[in-house]
This record gives C-alpha cells, structure tokens and sequence, in this order.
C-alpha cells in the first residue's frame, strides 16, 4: 500500500469538505425540494413530476468553486484530485441535492481519462460553470464497453442513449456512439434541434432521468479511433468511488434520522432505541456504513495515488456501497415504522435516492463479478 | 505496511523488525500447535510459546513504546508497525494474551507505580502468564452481577466464589479478579484485584469445548487470599476499572504488542486458494459464480476492516473517536465467522473430515476453525452485547439495562 495514512484528506481537502457542508445545510436541500413534490405523489392521477433543478443553489456551487476542483488548472479548474471531488460527492449525497454538480464531477474524469484537445476545451468551458451530463447506457442499462444503442455515421449520432441522470439540468451531453472502430465519445449541446429529451418518470425524486433520441445530430468527437471504451474503462474508478461516497453519505443521514427517531419515539412507555429489536438494526446500519466510508476513501486515495490499485479498490467501494445502500434505505423505513411509509417523511426522500445510486454503474453483485476477476 | 509518512526512526525500525522476523522465525514445535493461544493446553507448546515471546520482547517488539522503568523499549511511534509485522511474518501468537492484551492496559489506566514496575517486565518476557476471573457462572453478559464475594480481614482480602471460561487458568500466575465488597450495590459493589494464582485456596478444573479441545476452565475460589497493595483502583471502583480492561479486548485499545497469529487476510487469501483448489460438479467452485459473490463479499469486508484501523486514526474521518474502535470486536470476529462458514462450503463433504483423520484437508482445520469462531462472538462480552454497547455509547440510544 502506498496510499497516505490519511488518504489524502490533507487541510485543503478538510476545509473544502466542511465550507461545501456547511453550504448545504444552510440550504435546507429537503426543505427546498419539497414544494416541487407537491400533488405529483399520485403515480395514478397526479400531475407529471418537473425537475427539481434550484439553479441558484448551482450558481452559488459555481461561486464556490466545488465545479471546478478537479478539472486541471491548465483548463481553469483548481486541480484537485478524486480525494477532493469524494468528499464533495460524500455531501451531495448527505444532503440528496438536486444538481448538476454530481454528474460534472463524474465528467471531468471522464474528459481527464480522454485526454485530447476537444476533451480539454469542454472541461475550460466546465470551468466556466457549463453542466455536462452522461449519455452512456444502452436499454438494458448495462455497463459494458458496447452496450450503447447509439450510433455514430460521419460525425452525426442516431438513436436513443437510454437513463440519462439530470438530463433536464445540463447544458451539454457526452455521448458514448458506436463508431466503425469500436466506441468512441461525442459532445452536443442538449438544446441542439436533433436532440429530443424524454423524461422518465422515476422513483427518484431527487434526480431526473430521461431517455435522449438523436435524430442525425452533429457531434464532435472529445475521442476517436475507438480510445471512447479505453476512455471508459480508466474513468470506471472514479465514476464507481463518487457515486459509492454519494452512497455513504445519504447512508450516515439515513443512520443519524433513524437514531433521533429512535430516542423520541415512544412505544410501551419507552423509547424505541431501547428495545434490541431497534437498537441492533440500527448498529449494523453504522456497521455497513463505516465499512464503505472506509473502502469509499481508501478507493479516492488509490486513484489519486496508487493507480494499479484504482479499479480494484473501486469495485470494493462501490460494492459495499450497492449493498449499505439497500441495507440502509430499508431498515430507516422499516424503523420509522408507519411514518416513515408516507410521503411527508423525509426518510422516503433518501430511500428513493438510494434504490437508484445502488444500481448506478453496477450493482453490488456486478463489481464482485469485475472483483474475482481481479483476485 | 510501507507508508510515506513513516520518520526515520520509524522506517529504520520496520526494515529492522521484518529482518529481525526473517531470521528469528522459530522452527515449528514437532506437535501442531493449537489455533490460538488460549488453546494451548500441552506444557512444552507452553515453554516453545514462552520462549519465543520472551525473544520477541527481548528484540523489542513487545512494549516498543512504554517507557523503561516499566520494562518498555522508550521508543515512540515504534508498536504499531511492530505489531503489523508480527502479524504478517507467519510467526507464531503470543501465549501471553491476556497479560499483555488485558492486564497491561489496566494497569498503565489505572495500576500504582509499584503496581506497574513490579508486574509489567514479567508479563512481557511471558514469565508471568495471567488469566482473566470475570466471568461466573450466574454472571455472563450481567457481568455486573457477580456474585464471588471480597472480605477485608487486616491487610488483606478472602475471597469466595467461582469463576468460569477463564483462558490459560491452568498456566497462570496472575489473575485479574472481578470480587463483590458490597452485596448491596450492585455496580458500585466490586472492587478489582491482581490474584495470585499458586495458593492453596484456588482450584482450577478445565471445561472442554464443542471442538473437543480444552485451555478454559473453571476456577474455585475458597478462602482465596489477596493482599491490599494487589488491589486496582479504590474499593469499589472494580467496574471503572473493568471497563478499561473490556475496552481494551474489544479492540479499542493502546496495545503493546500483536496478540493474534494470523491476520484476517492471510486466511481470507487461503481461502479464495481453498475455492481454486477445490473441484466439485466438474469445475472449480471458484468458477462457480455464486461461490464467487459470497467469497468476494467477505473479502470486501475484510478488506473494509484493515481501511477502517486506518481510518480510525485519522481525526476528520472517523466520525468520533470510539466509534470505529469499538466496533472492531464484533465485525472482526463476525468477518471471522462467515470466512470460515464459506471454507466448510468450498469444501463441501470433505468439511465432515476432522483433525486426525488423514484425508482431512489441512488436518480438519476448517471445521475446527469454524468452532472456533464462537470463541470471537461469544466471549469477551458477546456480539448482541456489543451491539449494545455501540447503540448506547456511539448512537446515543437508550440503556437496554
């Protein structure tokens, strides 16, 4: 092992984490998502759901500089590395917010792994405060290298990307395109006149997803002569560490609500966390928890310090993140009993969150798969 | 662990402590040893035992870091990386678990200066073996409900009881003694004491284990006599002070030296060798791929348990100090559980073989093994009281009793 005692959480890393955290809880992130959800609960009858999308509270992200602490500062970022953008993904995820700033994150390591001079000019531009969103999955949403369903013929890109995350809140999509050389990388701006965007309705009530159809778009290459899967495969690490840390942190909020409700909940004449039935679900919730916050840092530290050991130490972290993400979404309902099963609660929030990040870029069962590979 | 952070003293100590392993390695005792040393029954296991924890304090292994007056090497920063390397050279354990593990936290915590000078630099060199008479037969998880009874007659205690599962009783010199001054308050009510074993009022009886195996015991305490200068902390004060010790087993620690023989990824390793190794229904069962999830499931977590003891350490991360330690008993032993439950599956039918039957693979240590486990879920304050204890003292949530 190389990495550093203290996986690189080095000051800067500490203060950038604590000025984001403390941005987030003055913004009451629930509290502000809330008047959005009202009469869309009625899968039924009810009015389709917009996108949640608090732009101020992305400009403010901007001003802050979080967009741009990993893009290199030769493109005008700040130059950190996947330490720095864990522990920002660690408080989006505590605090289930709606933006943009999830999936820049995930794009600037996918435009660093490019590496080209189209690759460099979207990240300046990200630098700027443009939103990028990925347009990677195929329909049966699977991660492997060829499962796009897009085609690219003579730089124009036909067929449907299918579960685009935050597709309504981004400027500009990277599209993974089948080319005659294997896969390769596109840009194009989401409000281009080919490019359709079909909301899903999904149970996530703190993302949107669509389905996005390109009807003969023009897209310029960010890779080509098929480098798009290589592109992928080293940017796999970082894409699985950030949305494993997103994981671990709606966990933690998941553990901390479930503990309150535990101590002022009253039933025959105690209250609830008194009763093992309670207290022991809630220790191995913790117990999940620490294990993937643990694997979740250690992964940040290899990607940014110990390369040869990136992919492994990423399929751990996004695997026990897949499973703490099921544990701790069910027992919180569970636990908060009758209240936790409505709409009003704000655990049901995080739940929905956590069913979607638990399968995003491979379940659990799918990076142990990639794991005995490894082993 | 090769870490950029290391000082030079440091870095000098590793390189010399992996060498020093190298060379000193023992040759194995010519009968298996047990798997842990509060299995060790044979008396020249003992003395092979004895001698080559003695060698190890001697090299500076043990007691890196305490200073010289109690028999430590004064160094600083030293124990940790000792103590890695033990546990990955493939040396034999520290037969002097309890001392070392147990009674030296205790008595750094909470021991007189005399108390310290005079029984530290034995526990060490394993000259003086300890035993621990906590547990009683009315009093498991309750601990706090024991029930052997402390009389003061002059300078000195008599103490009456019975105490049980105590580990290396049938070795030791020392005893670390939970007994009841007051029976009228049940916490407050017990004072803690350092029993000598070798008079003529302790009886020790050894109680064998589901394994077959024995290395506990029962202990008869019978007009025990203690002087008052053996006494930890004031009258009364034995629950204050057993929590140091309990502390200290569950994983949270100072620690002086490594106790446990081989690491958690050294078995998980031989375990994912064990599914390579092993054909079954016409393929390895490492191909098979729900074989592979539930082994690469607990490698995760193994693997998570090695970054946790990295991340306790680390201030901004751990989220409290107590919080990953005391966790580290419970999910360690869990971990433990479940490796060796999978190794019984690899093996399928042949995991029915035990030690002594001669087709039994690695001379039925799997199945042995595995027995073995409930040792770590059980003893010590078992995983339901942990769970406890993690609810109250992390979470916050209200006392269980």
């Amino acid at each position: 092992m190389t990495t550093p005692k203290d996986f690189g959480f080095n000051d800067d890393i500490n203060m950038l984490k604590d000025t984001y955290a403390k941005f987030l809880l003055e913004q009451k992130t629930i509290e502000a998502l809330r008047p959005s959800l009202s009469g869309t609960e009625d899968p039924y009858h009810g009015a389709p759901r917009q996108a949640f999308f608090d732009t101020q509270n992305w400009q403010k992200t901007v001003e802050l500089g979080m967009h741009a602490v990993a893009i290199p500062e030769a493109q005008g970022g700040i130059g950190m590395g996947l330490v720095a953008a864990t522990a920002i993904a660690e408080e989006i995820g505590r605090s289930a917010l709606p933006t943009p700033l999830s999936n820049n994150l995930l794009a600037t390591f996918l435009l660093r792994a490019a590496d080209t001079q189209p690759a460099k000019q979207l990240l300046e531009e990200m630098a700027e405060g443009a939103s990028v969103g990925l347009a990677l999955y195929g329909e049966d949403g699977s991660l492997e290298a060829d499962s796009t369903d897009v085609q690219a013929r003579d730089g124009k890109l036909v067929g449907t990307a299918w579960y685009v995350t935050d597709a309504q809140k981004c400027d500009i999509l990277i599209v993974a395109a089948q080319t005659q050389d294997g896969i390769d990388l596109f840009r194009i701006n989401r409000s281009d006149a080919t490019v359709t965007v079909n909301p899903d309705r999904i149970v996530d009530l703190t993302r949107d997803q669509a389905g996005v159809t390109f009807a003969s778009s023009d897209a310029e290459s960010l890779t080509e002569n098929g480098q798009g899967a290589i592109c992928l495969n080293d940017a796999l690490p970082a894409l699985l560490t950030l949305t494993a840390a997103d994981i671990a942190g709606a966990a933690e909020w998941q553990l901390q609500a479930t503990a309150d409700y535990a101590k002022v909940r009253q039933q025959f004449e105690r209250p609830i966390g008194f009763f093992q039935a309670v207290k022991h679900p809630i220790v191995d919730m913790m117990i999940a928890i620490d294990e993937t916050r643990s694997l979740v840092y250690q992964a940040a530290a290899a990607f940014d310090f110990d390369p040869d050991d990136a992919a492994r130490c990423a399929h751990l972290a996004k695997s026990s993140a897949s499973d703490t993400a099921e544990f701790c979404a069910n027992r919180s309902t569970q636990l908060h009993g009758g209240i936790g099963f409505t709409w009003e609660a704000d655990v049901q929030v995080y739940h929905k969150r956590q069913m979607h990040s638990q399968f995003m870029f491979g379940d659990g069962i799918w990076q142990r798969a990639k794991l005995a590979d490894l082993l | 662990m090769s870490d950029k952070a290391l000082s030079t003293e440091q870095a000098e100590f590793q390189a010399f402590c992996r060498a020093w392993l190298q060379e000193n390695k023992p040759a194995p005792h010519s009968t298996p040893l047990p798997q842990a040393a509060y299995e060790v029954t044979d008396p020249s296991h003992l003395t092979y035992l004895t001698e080559w924890q003695a060698k190890c304090y001697e090299a500076g292994l043990i007691a890196s870091d305490l200073p010289k007056n109690y028999g430590g090497h004064g160094m600083t920063g030293c124990q940790q990386i000792a103590s890695t390397e033990v546990r990955a050279a493939g040396v034999p354990y520290f037969i002097n678990w309890i001392g070392l593990g147990m009674a030296v936290p205790t008595l750094l915590e909470c021991g007189t200066e005399v108390q310290k000078e005079t029984f530290l630099p034995p526990i060490f060199s394993a000259e003086h073996i300890w035993c621990q008479g906590f547990s009683e037969p009315g009093a498991g998880s309750d601990l706090a409900s024991l029930q052997a009874s402390a009389v003061k007659e002059g300078d000195q205690w008599v103490i009456n009881g019975s105490k049980v599962w105590t580990s290396l009783g049938h070795f030791a010199q020392y005893m670390l003694l939970l007994a009841r001054q007051d029976k009228s308050d049940k916490y407050g009510g017990i004072t803690y004491f350092l029993a000598p074993m070798d008079q003529p009022g302790i009886t020790v009886k050894p109680i064998h284990k589901m394994t077959g195996e024995s290395g506990f015991n029962e202990v008869f305490l019978d007009n025990a006599i203690v002087g008052d200068h053996l006494r930890v902390g004031n009258v009364g004060d034995g629950w204050k002070v057993a929590m140091a010790t309990l502390t200290s087993e569950r994983g949270a620690g100072v620690g002086v030296g490594a106790v446990a023989g081989e690491s958690p990824m050294l078995v998980m390793e031989q375990v994912i060798q064990l599914a390579k190794d092993t054909r079954r229904n016409g393929r390895r069962v490492w191909d098979d791929p729900v074989w592979r999830d539930r082994i690469v499931k607990v490698y995760e977590r193994t693997e998570a348990s090695l970054y946790n003891g990295r991340r306790a350490r680390v201030k901004a991360l751990n989220g409290g100090a107590m919080r990953i330690p005391l966790q580290g008993k419970l999910t360690g032993s869990e971990i433990s559980q479940s490796l060796h439950q999978i190794a019984l599956g690899i093996l399928g039918l042949k995991s029915s073989l035990y030690v002594g039957d001669e087709n039994a693979p690695a001379n039925g240590k799997w199945p042995l093994g595995y027995m073995n486990t409930y040792t770590g879920t059980i003893s010590g304050g078992s995983s339901e009281i942990q769970r406890n204890i993690l609810g109250e003292r992390v979470l916050g949530l209200a006392k269980s009793k």
